[in-house]
């Protein structure tokens, strides 16, 4: 079957001063699939996001998404490019002095002859959309829990109806409950939407729950990328700890009993 | 108008309205994205619900969540009025979009407040003297608890901690010595230059020395210096405070049995009791070797007769009046910056409204405190 590649990274380098974080990193993620990316700590996977979304300058390699070339490309087409794209951060990284409609409102500015009333209306409905309660779009960051604030962080990122999101350690810090929630929802919206979804974990539950394939990053270079029964079959020390762990199997036991009661 | 047709351009989006018999069929032709909604969504809020709708979506090109909101919102409307909606000639995508918005449809309780009453107002006015009554009361407790832990620390020599009180001593009083020094300078020059240009008139030049030294020893060497201080270490306190409190570095502290008010609170409030008075003092010194500098330059009035009239003069009398507030006002300070630093939530904005307000409050507490001191010194004859 052949797959459009949304984002293309071929050869990327990125490193500060002399510690280099990627080598001659090459990675593929295809429309309407959600890519995990894994690795241990320090392995540069938020650094890699950071690279793809533009907040970075890598120092050699090319970065290609949804066709353009990144680096190569002007200011407008930068623009353009990013209006097709959403980052959530690891904790919302919402404006701290607007309400959470007014955060979601922030990018739908940008777009013009849509006018007060709608706008702030489409806000609610990508708060809503995010699994917010309708009155948390009146409240400010501060008042809400990690979890309502990732949510947030997310109806932000939605607010354009990205082709692609970057969600930075989505279930991070949230209880399973909620974790599984987040999944559920991310799952729910890629599928609905046909989004495609880069998304950075150290959630073995996540990259069960949500993930189509899965990236491993080691080595400074992307190590293996496949679906998560092939990384059961890879022979790297890495990642053959990280998928036969304890924590792993404890994971996997899980979502095969959800399959057998489906 | 039966068969009619009524095409309205909306962006790049075409509606059609059209009342085939039984139903009204609206078609749309063209991308319902964000860009073009807010034309699309009030057309199609121009759509009469009086008889069954047809959404006909085939001549769609692209719907995105701003499209199938303003269809929802229209769907909602036709069957609040009790009209059946039917969805034709979407592809799975749109089918997807609009089930999911559908099912995201927020329901908003849109009732406005009420208007605020004369009622409300009272009470908003009541609940701030009720508050700034409580803040007052707040801060008499530090100051007690202070009070306590210090002479705790006096007793049990062992809990004091001399290396932070020295530490302290350096931020607070050594690093402000060259800003006070310059302000006190200047006060002094400006003072000795606005007094020449006025007794000059009266032929009363040599008491320019006395209006610089009553001035500055017993008002402004203090006074300016605690404000200096006060802008410089009141919010350095809350902001060192704050951000423990941030970093929930003061919970840790008390699981470890480590007191907060012990360690934070007793050597930064030592260490300005003990360097407010000295800064004070280079400040008088400083201020008044500006004006005597002025007065040479301009009245001719030379050091060695400057230095006479000065000790002939009511200098101790006003040098005590001036350092005995400098204890109460570095007392002040310290713990309006403290007790600041601890009001301080888990988030980075209250940290910068509890710095600015400490700064603000330990200004206007050291300007009352003197309105308070110099109302009894009055009263006493000094």
């Amino acid at each position: 079957m052949a797959r459009e590649t949304v984002i293309e990274l071929r050869g990327l380098r990125t490193q500060f001063g002399r510690h280099v974080v990627h080598d001659d990193l090459d990675l593929d993620v295809y429309r309407g699939e959600v890519l995990g990316v894994v690795g241990g700590s320090g392995t540069g996977k938020s650094v890699l996001l950071r690279a793809i979304s533009g907040l970075l300058r890598p120092a050699a390699g090319q970065i290609r998404v949804l066709g353009v070339d990144v680096l190569a490309a002007g200011e407008q087409e930068r623009r353009d490019l990013e209006r097709r794209w959403g980052v959530m951060f690891q904790d919302g990284a919402l404006f701290s002095a607007l309400t959470v409609r007014e955060n979601v409102e922030v990018p739908m500015r940008a777009v013009p002859g849509l006018d007060g009333p709608t706008r702030r209306a489409l806000a609610d409905l990508k708060v809503s959309m995010s699994g917010l309660p309708y009155k948390a779009g009146d409240n400010y960051p501060s008042e809400l829990s990690g979890g309502m604030r990732k949510r947030a962080g997310l109806a932000r990122a939605l607010a354009l109806d990205p082709e692609i999101v970057f969600l930075d350690e989505p279930t991070a810090g949230l209880d399973p409950i909620g974790a599984a929630a987040f999944d559920r929802l991310i799952s729910d919206l890629s599928h609905s939407m046909g989004l495609t979804v880069f998304l950075v974990t150290h959630d073995l539950d996540t990259l069960h729950a949500t993930c189509d394939r899965i990236a491993v990053l080691a080595e400074r270079r992307v190590l293996v990328t496949g679906t998560m029964r092939e990384m059961l079959d890879v022979d790297h020390p890495w990642v053959k700890e990280y998928f036969h762990g304890p924590r792993a199997r404890a994971a996997q036991a899980d979502v095969q009993a959800a399959a057998a009661e489906s | 108008m039966d068969g009619a047709m009524a095409w309205t351009m909306a962006g790049d989006v075409a509606i059609s309205v059209r009342d085939e018999g039984a139903a009204r069929r609206v078609a749309l032709d063209g991308a319902l994205d964000i860009a073009t909604v807010t034309a699309a969504a009030r057309r199609l809020g121009e759509v009469p619900v009086d008889q069954p709708l047809e959404l006909d979506l085939s001549h769609l090109d692209r719907i995105d969540t701003a499209g199938a909101w303003a269809l929802c919102r229209l769907r909602a409307r036709a069957i609040a009025a009790g009209q059946a909606v039917t969805i034709t000639g979407a592809d799975a995508n749109a089918q997807s979009v609009i089930r999911t918005v559908e099912a995201a449809m927020p329901a908003p309780d849109d009732r406005p407040a009420p208007p605020a009453s004369l009622a409300d107002r009272l009470e908003a006015v009541g609940r701030g003297t009720a508050r700034a009554g409580a803040f007052f009361v707040e801060l008499c407790a530090y100051l007690g608890l202070f009070l306590v832990r210090f002479l705790r620390s006096l007793v049990v020599p062992r809990d004091f901690r001399l290396t932070a009180l020295v530490h302290h001593c350096h931020e607070v009083g050594i690093k402000a010595v060259p800003i006070v020094a310059l302000m006190a300078f200047l006060i002094g020059i400006v003072l000795a230059f606005q007094g020449a240009v006025q007794l000059r008139q009266f032929g009363a030049e040599i008491f320019v020395v006395e209006l610089i030294s009553v001035s500055i020893l017993r008002e402004l060497g203090i006074l300016l210096t605690a404000i200096i201080v006060a802008g410089r270490t009141a919010s350095a306190f809350t902001a060192a405070i704050g951000s423990m409190k941030m970093r929930e570095e003061i919970d840790a502290m008390r699981t470890l049995g480590i007191d907060p008010a012990l360690a934070l609170f007793v050597p930064r409030i030592l260490a300005l009791v003990i360097m407010l008075p000295i800064l004070g003092m280079i400040a008088n010194i400083v201020g008044i070797l500006g004006g005597a500098l002025m007065a040479w330059v301009e009245l001719g009035v030379s050091p060695a007769m400057f230095r006479t009239r000065l000790l002939d003069g009511v200098m101790f009398s006003n040098l005590v009046v001036g350092m005995i507030k400098a204890p109460v006002f570095a007392i002040v300070i310290g713990v309006v910056g403290c007790h600041a630093g601890m009001q301080v939530g888990g988030d980075a904005e209250s940290l910068g409204r509890m710095t600015s307000a400490s700064v603000v409050t330990a200004i206007f507490s050291v300007i009352v405190i003197d309105a308070m001191f110099s109302i009894f010194f009055a009263q006493v004859g000094m």
